[in-house]
């Protein structure tokens, strides 16, 4: 299959590892993956406000061009999915939205919300499928346990975000179990790590922070997945003693294709 | 603007009905910055409601949420909170000169990992 | 010709403020066949009444107008008022012009305006009524209550003293309802059991009363009087009369991973089962899905020690037909599923638990004896945490919860925080509570007392969410009276559920083609004047399928509700309502349209010969309509392309004659 895929300004920068696993995994999965031509920055974060409707063209553009091709569209950096989805949702469910953004746009078609966004994760399990995945990893993540970091962006709001239960999630440990690990599951898991607020009040997010790796560790998880570059700065900064990998790159370490890495 | 003219307007951009809050608390028994704030979740909805935005405008709580989304998952009304904050912070930060985080100030606050992700939130949350 | 005769009532000022009721009276009194015409301070007085039958003998008078409140209000009593001076009463039409002219209109001359054109349609309209004779049906002198819980129980009693024979249907294999499942009951704190066990044995002993347990309502046709109804026997494997209830065979069974559902899952039971000591009938049943003997041949153990041989491995589902004069609801509710609250963690802790699996962790009963201790690890909890309004009260957009109020749950959970105190004092126990609801005889000094004397800890606030951190649950919660955020670290947390209808009910309203509100309860015929009674004629409500309802409530209830079905059953023979379909035969042409769209199968068709005008026969197919089972809805007489249907008291042509007169 062939999608189209958001990659976003971190994973071409501080995040490379996020994207080039990513491009690697989906080669050996059997998914061709099509960048978004001039792709532009989706903001970080979605402005819940009505009467913001420049911040969220960018993500309508980016709607628009996997429509003309017929594809989903890929993210797998949290804060880019959850921008374009919730502006997807709104552009479907906001016909005032839909008009004026449609308005700046100037397109030949009209954009309405026709494409479906799927997050990397949502690619592996109703695309690709865990069982299928279990059949080709190796045995490279066998004694390993994993906590499954979710964070905010990823869930909610639950009913635009669609990707699992957002108070009881389960997708990534299904993964983490299909790659032949150990899933722990801390109930810190769909807490905050403090965002950008890390920026405002350091120590507001160094609370948040640690209290979710603590609590990884207290459970016995010898490292946290996450798909979120921000969670992992985060995570990483206040806390240096459990490693915070990318989903991305622990699938492929899981699918023995790690080597020859950059 | 008079006080009901800040009221109309953080409605209508935020679309948010404070008038359906049943005064339960939830959204503050759940926010993971509740510390951090002089004005709470459920204060933001009420003060709103009750016209007295003024205290809200000025308070560095406008700051602290970390559109986490926690509030306005777990509101049994549907009133999401967050919205209500993030209009009132929209009416702070949009008047001339008021940009909470200015550009200038920017490069003090990098560090080598930081994620670009986080910059172009926090200058999308604290300034226009 | 008619000779008709107008009334215009004033309602005191509730009509003449806004209607000129002098002019509305004149102007009428121009219109073809009215020989008479006159307006009243309160026709439906005694004076105003002996009024109209004055002026029907004076007159001579064939059909009656009234011009007054809503047909709802008094249609009956001037019915009444005109059969007695003698004339059909279906010969009496009422305008109205109340509610749909005084009380909506603020100026005299659009409301006088209005009224005159509604009496001139009522007018119309008596210029072609013609008498009609109500037919009569007999009453089958036995009721059927749906549903074997307090609410069942208690109808069945107080119909069954009345001297009549009732049949309680329950889909479980003992009568009890969720009654049996509680341990103590408020605010008296009595044991539920003490007060509903000798109920459930005069159910048993009755010599009025049938029990079909383990059963289901299939199928109810016919109406008020005269219901068919069949009842699906589920096949339990056991022979209901041999069985002695000895229990040996529950002792025996080998397999003993069956989900104890008694005990709400929380311990196991065998594959046979009887599902607490003083069921009734206390029978064994067996769970066919965990059945070894039943799954794959092997096993048989409760047939070899069941002394009675009353283990039956063939027994098959029976189907029982039975005839009814009125049928009770009684289907009662569930809490509802704590899926979409798991910012709660009931899906991630062992000890997130609900209101109802409390009531069986406390209960000597229960899977603990009666010990309070954790469903996880066995221990007594010294920190309880109990959260209210837990999908009550939720907003319709949220999609979670319900919007109404659970009403049971501020009750319950002052019970169930004082008992707790009061067992074991060495608890802290925290309620937190949006408001504490408690209008009930005795229900505030309840409250009260948990509070002041038991020491239980309210917070006004709500629990945000729960973590559960090793073997504490970390409840987040605000105090709204302090201003603060708090973090509780608990043992145990107790959910206030919303409880919602059983999910029996809709497919039941269905069959009875009883209405229902947009969360499934039965709705009442008014919610205030007829509220044991649905709208559909013989049937009626008890207990929570109506509403959220406590024990004492839904006790009142059942008994209103029996004394309904009483009143009916002492009828010998029920007047039809006149205003039935007819099919004029020589026009129908066999279409069957009618037939399909009557929502009560009152329509069927017959041959029929006919003679020709050549003096030939001719054999046609014809609808003909039962009019005991019509309830004059006239879904048939708009499907019918040959115009052959007609609701008597509402044709085609004096409807007509109404639209006419309003155009004119």
């Amino acid at each position: 299959m062939k999608v189209s895929y958001y990659p976003g300004c971190t994973l071409k920068t501080k995040a490379k590892d996020l994207d080039f696993y990513l491009r690697k995994c989906a080669e050996v999965l059997g998914v061709e993956v099509e960048e978004i031509e001039n792709w532009q920055c989706c903001g970080g974060v979605f402005t819940t406000s009505n009467d913001e409707i420049a911040t969220k063209l960018s993500s309508v553009r980016a709607l628009s061009e996997a429509r003309d091709k017929g594809q989903k569209l890929l993210t797998v950096c949290s804060a880019c999915h959850n921008v374009i989805k919730q502006t997807n949702y709104q552009i479907k469910n906001d016909k005032d939205f839909a008009f004026r953004a449609n308005n700046y746009m100037k397109e030949a078609t009209p954009y309405e919300g026709e494409t479906e966004v799927i997050h990397f994760l949502e690619l592996l399990r109703d695309e690709i499928g865990f069982d299928a995945i279990k059949e080709k990893v190796t045995d490279a993540l066998k004694d390993k346990k994993i906590a499954a970091y979710y964070g905010c962006l990823l869930l909610r709001p639950g009913k635009v975000m669609q990707l699992d239960d957002a108070e009881n999630p389960t997708i990534m440990e299904q993964l983490i179990e299909a790659m032949g690990a150990t899933p722990v599951v801390s109930p810190y898991r769909n807490e905050c790590c403090g965002g950008y607020v890390v920026l405002e009040d350091a120590e507001s997010a160094k609370k948040k922070s640690t209290s979710i790796t603590e609590n990884a560790k207290k459970m016995g998880a010898d490292m946290i997945v996450t798909a979120c570059p921000l969670c992992k700065y985060n995570l990483e900064k206040h806390d240096q003693s459990i490693p915070v990998v990318y989903v991305t790159e622990l699938l492929a370490e899981a699918l023995g294709i790690k080597e020859g890495a950059r | 603007m008079n006080k009901k003219a800040i009221r109309d307007e953080i409605i209508k951009i935020s679309g948010v009905n404070p008038k359906k809050c049943m005064k339960c608390g939830k959204c503050s028994g759940t926010c993971p910055s509740y510390n951090e704030m002089e004005y709470h979740p459920h204060q933001f909805v009420y003060m709103v409601e009750s016209g007295d935005i003024e205290p809200l405008l000025k308070s560095e709580s406008l700051y602290k949420c970390l559109s986490c989304f926690a509030c306005v998952e777990r509101c049994p009304r549907g009133v999401e909170p967050a919205k209500i904050i993030e209009a009132v912070r929209l009416m702070a930060v949009r008047e001339q000169g008021k940009n909470h985080l200015k550009s200038d100030a920017i490069p003090e606050l990098l560090d080598e990992n930081l994620p670009q992700q986080a910059i172009v939130s926090a200058m999308r949350k604290y300034s226009k | 010709m008619q000779r008709i005769g107008v009334f215009v009532c004033w309602c005191g000022s509730n009509i003449a403020a806004t209607v000129d009721v002098k002019a509305v009276a004149e102007a009428l009194a121009a219109e073809p066949g009215v020989v008479f015409s006159t307006d009243y301070q309160y026709m439906c007085s005694q004076a105003g009444q002996d009024m109209i039958k004055e002026a029907i003998r004076e007159h001579k008078l064939t059909g009656v107008v009234i011009c007054s409140c809503s047909p709802r209000m008094h249609e009956a009593t001037f019915r009444k008022t005109a059969e007695s001076a003698g004339i059909n009463p279906y010969m009496v039409e009422i305008a109205n012009i109340r509610e749909q002219c005084s009380w909506v209109h603020k100026d005299i001359p659009t409301g006088t305006e209005k009224s005159i054109i509604l009496g001139r349609a009522a007018i119309a309209k008596v210029n072609l009524n013609a008498p009609l004779t109500p037919g009569e049906s007999p009453v089958t002198k036995r009721a059927l209550v749906i549903g074997g819980g307090i609410a069942g129980i208690q109808t069945a009693l107080d119909i069954a003293d009345a001297g009549f024979p009732v049949d309680i249907v329950e889909k479980k294999p003992t009568i009890g309802g969720k009654m049996a499942q509680i341990d103590k009951t408020f605010p008296t704190l009595d044991c539920a059991a003490c007060i509903l066990t000798p109920k459930m044995v005069d159910v048993a002993q009755n010599d009025k009363i049938r029990i079909f347990s383990y059963s289901e309502v299939e199928a109810v046709s016919g109406f008020v009087g005269n219901f068919d109804v069949k009842i699906k026997k589920k096949a339990r494997y056991v022979d209901e009369e041999k069985c002695t209830g000895c229990g040996l065979c529950t002792e025996k069974c080998p397999q003993k991973k069956v989900p104890n559902d008694f005990n709400l899952g929380m311990d196991m039971k065998r594959a046979i089962y009887i599902p607490f000591a003083q069921a009734v009938p206390k029978v064994a049943t067996i769970e066919a899905d965990y059945c070894n003997m039943l799954k794959n041949g092997k096993c048989g153990v409760c047939a070899k020690v069941c002394t009675a041989g009353a283990i039956d491995y063939k027994q098959q589902d029976e189907i029982i037909e039975e005839k009814y004069g009125a049928i009770v609801v009684a289907t009662g509710f569930n809490p509802i599923s704590m899926d979409k609250f798991d910012e709660f963690a009931y899906n991630q802790s062992k000890d997130v638990i609900t209101s109802l699996e409390f009531e069986r962790l406390t209960n000597a009963a229960g899977p603990t004896a009666g010990k309070l201790l954790r469903p996880s690890d066995g221990k007594h909890p010294e920190t309880i945490v109990f959260v209210q309004c837990v999908g009550s009260r939720c907003d319709a957009c949220n999609e979670k919860g319900k919007e109404y109020c659970s009403k049971i749950c501020c009750m319950y959970t002052a019970k169930h925080a004082m008992l707790t105190r009061d067992k074991y004092p060495d608890t802290d126990v925290y309620v937190f509570y949006i408001d504490v609801r408690t209008p009930g005889k005795n229900f505030d000094e309840f409250y009260r007392r948990a509070v002041e004397e038991y020491g239980v800890h309210y917070i006004k606030g709500m629990v945000g969410k729960i973590l559960p951190e090793g073997d504490k649950l970390k409840v987040r919660a605000s105090d709204l009276i302090e201003n603060k955020q708090i973090n509780i670290d608990a043992d145990l947390v107790v959910l206030a559920a919303a409880i919602e209808p059983d999910k029996s009910a809709r497919p039941l309203a269905t069959m009875l083609t009883a209405s229902m509100d947009t969360n499934d309860f039965f709705t009442e015929a008014h919610p205030k004047l007829r509220p044991v009674e649905s709208p559909t004629a013989g049937v009626f409500l008890s207990g929570a399928c109506q509403g959220p309802k406590d024990i004492p409530e839904t006790v009142s209830q059942a008994g209103a509700a029996a004394s309904k079905v009483i009143g009916l059953l002492a009828k010998d023979k029920l007047m039809g309502n006149p205003c039935v379909a007819q099919s004029d035969e020589m026009m129908c042409n066999g279409c069957s349209s009618c037939e399909r769209v009557c929502p009560y199968g009152a329509i069927s068709y017959a041959d029929k010969e006919f003679r020709m005008p050549d003096r030939t026969t001719k054999v046609r197919r014809v609808a003909q309509v039962n009019e005991a089972v019509c309830q004059g809805c006239g879904a048939c007489t708009v499907a019918c392309p040959s115009g052959a249907m007609d609701l008597k008291g509402f044709k085609n042509a004096q409807i007509l004659a109404e639209v006419d007169a309003i155009c004119r």
